[in-house]
């Protein structure tokens, strides 16, 4: 197995060494092979030597895409997964884009494995039924008798190495429409054996991530930002960086978003930066505070919401409400959020000898940032290569739609002569700072209950920051003025709620908005389950069962979150914790997936609470690595439950009060016991597993501290009610 | 300043100027980038090395009073028995996500084993609280260094 991440020096060794066989689509979408990776775009190459190596169209963050999709490959084409490597694929949004985005190649949405499953299968179901040709019209036989297995041709009494036939099967045209393997026949696919291709070279140091691309007398460049957003540059003054050995020059960025410190080295770009003087023209800057950006958003939750977001009948659903049993209120406040992805932001521009732009990037969107540096040089867009590397994390902070450092490399790059090589670091400090968080969002939600402890309405009003409004994403996110990505899990719930409004009101940004692992879900899926579970509990009915009854519908929506919630009830062995222990439950539709869980505490919020187990149940399709989606799921409880414990960024006039992990604590391998993951088998196309996992963590640990305590968590972080984590 | 360091069982002279964090020196002088960069404020454990032996935060340990001193990093540990035990140990069980934080969690896990054979959770625990993972791979941590614990015994 071989990770070569320097694409073109593949490609120029591939050619150089013989033939090959590409397996791709045209740029008119349709399935092709070539013996010339330059005339189609590959999905996977196969040399004559018999290496095989499949090219990814998505980013490798963790999420696992790179081992996911060269399954995909090695399952038609009958390999073992020793015998696939792997590639990042260049920038082209015409042939590697996201078919769920549109003409943009990028990882966003938990698409990877749901937008590639079919491409990726037959572009091996077609190599592998080229090389049955080619090796079928050599032996004189039909292709019907042989076989490929484990990098052979078997059948009619010969065998041979694939490699054989690839020099032969490169000039075949490629199959129309390749049969694909029936699910009985997959080794590969659903093996929870299979394992991640990036392990051994992320546990030896020798992988590479974006701040490892160290290019020949490249400088490094570090910018200086002003406190608030929206400051800009006017003069900097130097000198005090003038008898830092490695300091060159510091220059305000053209657009005087900042200064660009350069340096020979990073830590001379770091001490250059705290020593120069940067005066700033503040008057267009924030200077709300989080109070104020809080006290706006609980306002307009008082107010009738902007946009009537499901058309409802809003008058027909207080009257519900208000002439029912009892009546459950709530209203929640979700502060700010970093991503804080472990490596902080970083890439590297560099010109090319024909006068074009190469960057390196562990690059989430490489649409986005290869469109502005084709502007910012003025370059056609085939003169900029994005190269992709491996991503310390993300978790939607590598994709901005302003593609913002990028353009900062970009523009810092400008400021030079072009002659070096110029890698862009971010600080920790840089990165909790940035003003690109998950923006702060308000619901209020009264739900009527009758004396049966049945709804007869659930009114729900949702105040926040819009995430797509203002990008170039809301041509296709925003509909009706409603940002979906703001009620998304909400009034799209397979829940059969009766009389049911959903309202929603825009505040105004006071920072960059930004998905943030599982985007608009965050909140809305911490609403929906606590609501539930209050409901539950004042009807007097067992939170499972009090769900289930609005998902006892034939819809294969309900089917499936009902099954998933059935399934975690039973392997947490729910409404049975061990004594001294505490559940709480909650279960969530996001990015196609259903994802249940049951969290389990011991303590109480006043003595401190323990998490002590985590039982996951997880439906998201044809599950194609068993391991993977498990690791996603452990992980994405991890994040949901981390942040929601301590984690938010404030303000104080503008200025952000948070500065590096100390006041902005990750989540430790201290916080968290066991978690235990379960998988619904299914044969439904697969779906996301990067973010799902995330939603109902935080809800189910905000129900299990309310079945311990009596406390009802409305406002987060947790610990700002006086909860104490042990 | 000229110092002289033993990196990885190697005497390397290296140039740099006084204050600056060992991290610095092993990456962008030594260009030896498998030691990772996180916070620069020793609450990651990102950039974990081992100074004569003992697990340190290279970013908030300085080049100063280094002189002849054994530095080890991650390049060296498949050559290291508990290293290598620990590394076979996160590929069985795919410990890794995006495998930022891995380095540090190894170097930092190699540490714990050295003195102490079999650790239970809690003493695991206690040992790696400070190597954050935003990917929250703690459980297969907690597995994988019990498993390396198992294969080092065998």
């Amino acid at each position: 197995m071989t990770v070569n991440t320097s694409r073109r020096g593949f490609l120029q060794g591939a050619a150089a060494a013989g033939a090959m066989l590409v397996v791709g689509i045209r740029p008119d979408g349709a399935l092709a092979a070539s013996a010339n990776p330059s005339m189609l775009t590959p999905f996977v190459q196969i040399g004559t030597d018999g290496s095989v190596t499949a090219i990814i169209k998505h980013f490798e963050m963790g999420q696992g895409p790179a081992t996911g999709l060269s399954t995909l490959i090695a399952e038609e084409m009958g390999l073992s997964m020793d015998q696939i490597g792997y590639d990042f694929a260049p920038s082209n949004p015409q042939v590697y884009n996201n078919t769920l985005f549109g003409p943009m190649q990028g990882t966003g949405g938990s698409t990877a494995m749901a937008n590639s499953y079919l491409q990726y299968r037959q572009a091996g179901a077609a190599a592998r039924e080229m090389l049955l040709h080619a090796a079928a019209q050599a032996w004189g036989v039909e292709a019907s008798t042989l076989s490929l297995q484990d990098g052979m041709i078997f059948g009619s009494g010969k065998s041979a190495p694939l490699g054989e036939f690839v020099e032969a099967a490169a000039v075949l045209d490629a199959p129309a429409e390749p049969r694909l393997k029936d699910p009985s026949e997959f080794r590969l696919i659903g093996n929870p054996d299979v394992r991640r291709l990036d392990s051994a070279a992320k546990g030896n140091g020798t992988a590479m991530f974006a701040m490892d691309i160290q290019r020949p007398n490249q400088m490094i460049a570090m910018i200086a930002r002003p406190e608030q957003q929206r400051a800009t540059a006017v003069s900097v003054d130097a000198s005090g960086a003038e008898a830092i050995k490695g300091f060159i020059s510091a220059d305000i960025l053209p657009n005087k978003a900042g200064v660009a410190v350069f340096a020979e080295n990073t830590w001379a770009a770091m001490q250059a930066r705290d020593a120069i003087s940067v005066e700033w023209d503040t008057r267009n800057a924030e200077t709300r505070s989080s109070d104020q950006i809080e006290a706006e958003i609980r306002a307009a939750l008082e107010a009738d919401p902007t946009y009537n977001v499901n058309e409802a009948d809003v008058v027909a659903v207080q009257t519900a409400i208000d002439g029912a049993e009892t009546v459950v209120e709530e209203t929640f406040y979700f502060p700010l959020l970093a991503h804080a992805p472990m490596e902080p932001l970083n890439c590297t521009i560099e010109e090319t000898e024909d006068g074009g732009i190469l960057m390196h990037d562990g690059c989430q969107i490489p649409t986005l940032p290869h469109g502005a540096i084709a502007e910012i040089f003025d370059l056609p867009f085939d003169k900029v290569q994005i190269k992709t590397v491996l991503a310390g994390g993300s978790f939607g902070r590598r994709a901005t739609p302003q593609a913002d450092y990028q353009v900062e490399a970009a523009l810092a790059f400008s400021l030079t002569d072009r002659s070096r090589p110029v890698h862009l670091v971010w600080s920790r400090e840089d990165d909790l700072r940035s003003g690109y968080y998950r923006p702060a969002f308000g619901h209020k939600v009264r739900v009527g209950l009758d004396g049966s402890g049945n709804i007869v309405g659930w009114e729900h009003r949702i105040a926040g920051q819009s995430i797509m409004k203002g990008t170039p994403f809301e041509a296709f996110a925003v509909k009706n003025g409603i940002d979906h990505s703001s009620v998304e899990g909400t009034v799209d719930s397979p829940y059969q709620i009766p009389m049911a409004a959903f309202g929603l009101t825009d505040t105004e940004k006071a920072t960059s908005t930004l998905w943030w692992r599982a985007v608009g879900h965050t909140h809305t899926a911490y609403v929906m389950e606590v609501m539930m579970d209050m409901a539950a509990k004042a009807a007097g009915i067992d939170p499972v069962d009090f769900r289930l009854a609005y998902l006892s519908g034939d819809g294969l929506e309900q089917q499936r979150k009902a099954g998933v919630l059935k399934l975690v009830a039973e392997k947490a062995n729910w409404g049975n914790a061990p004594a001294g222990r505490s559940q709480g439950i909650a279960v969530h539709k996001s990015f196609n997936s259903y994802v249940a869980e049951v969290v389990e505490i011991s303590g109480t919020a006043a003595d401190g609470i323990k998490i002590e187990k985590v039982t996951c149940a997880v439906d998201c399709g044809v599950a194609v690595n068993p391991d993977v989606i498990k690791a996603q799921m452990e992980g994405g409880i991890g994040y949901g439950i981390g942040h929601n414990m301590r984690d938010k960024i404030t303000l104080t006039e503008g200025v952000v009060d948070q500065f590096n992990f100390p006041d902005y604590e990750p989540l430790r391998i201290t916080d968290i016991g066991e978690i235990e993951v379960h998988i619904v088998r299914s044969a439904e196309p697969p779906t996301g597993v990067g973010e799902p996992g995330t939603p109902p963590a935080a809800p189910a640990l905000a129900n299990a501290i309310a079945a311990a305590s009596n406390l009802r968590i409305a406002a987060l972080p947790m610990d700002d009610n006086g909860v104490s984590f042990v | 300043m000229a110092i002289t360091l033993k990196v990885n069982g190697k005497t390397q002279e290296v140039d740099a100027e006084p204050g600056t964090p060992l991290l610095w020196v092993i990456r962008d002088e030594l260009k030896m980038t498998g030691t990772k960069f996180g916070c620069g404020v020793a609450s990651c454990g990102a950039c974990t090395v081992h100074l004569n032996g003992e697990p340190v935060r290279s970013c908030q340990t300085f080049i100063d009073d280094m002189e002849g001193a054994e530095i080890t990093t991650i390049e060296a540990m498949s050559d290291d028995k508990v290293g290598a035990a620990l590394q076979q140990a996160w590929v069985e069980l795919d410990v890794v996500q995006c495998g930022y934080c891995q380095s540090g969690q190894i170097m930092s896990a190699v540490g714990l084993l050295r003195q102490n054979a079999n650790p239970s959770v809690s003493e695991i625990d206690d040992y790696m609280w400070g190597n954050a993972c935003r990917c929250a791979t703690y459980q297969r941590i907690r597995a994988g260094i019990q498993r390396a614990a198992k294969i080092l015994e065998a």
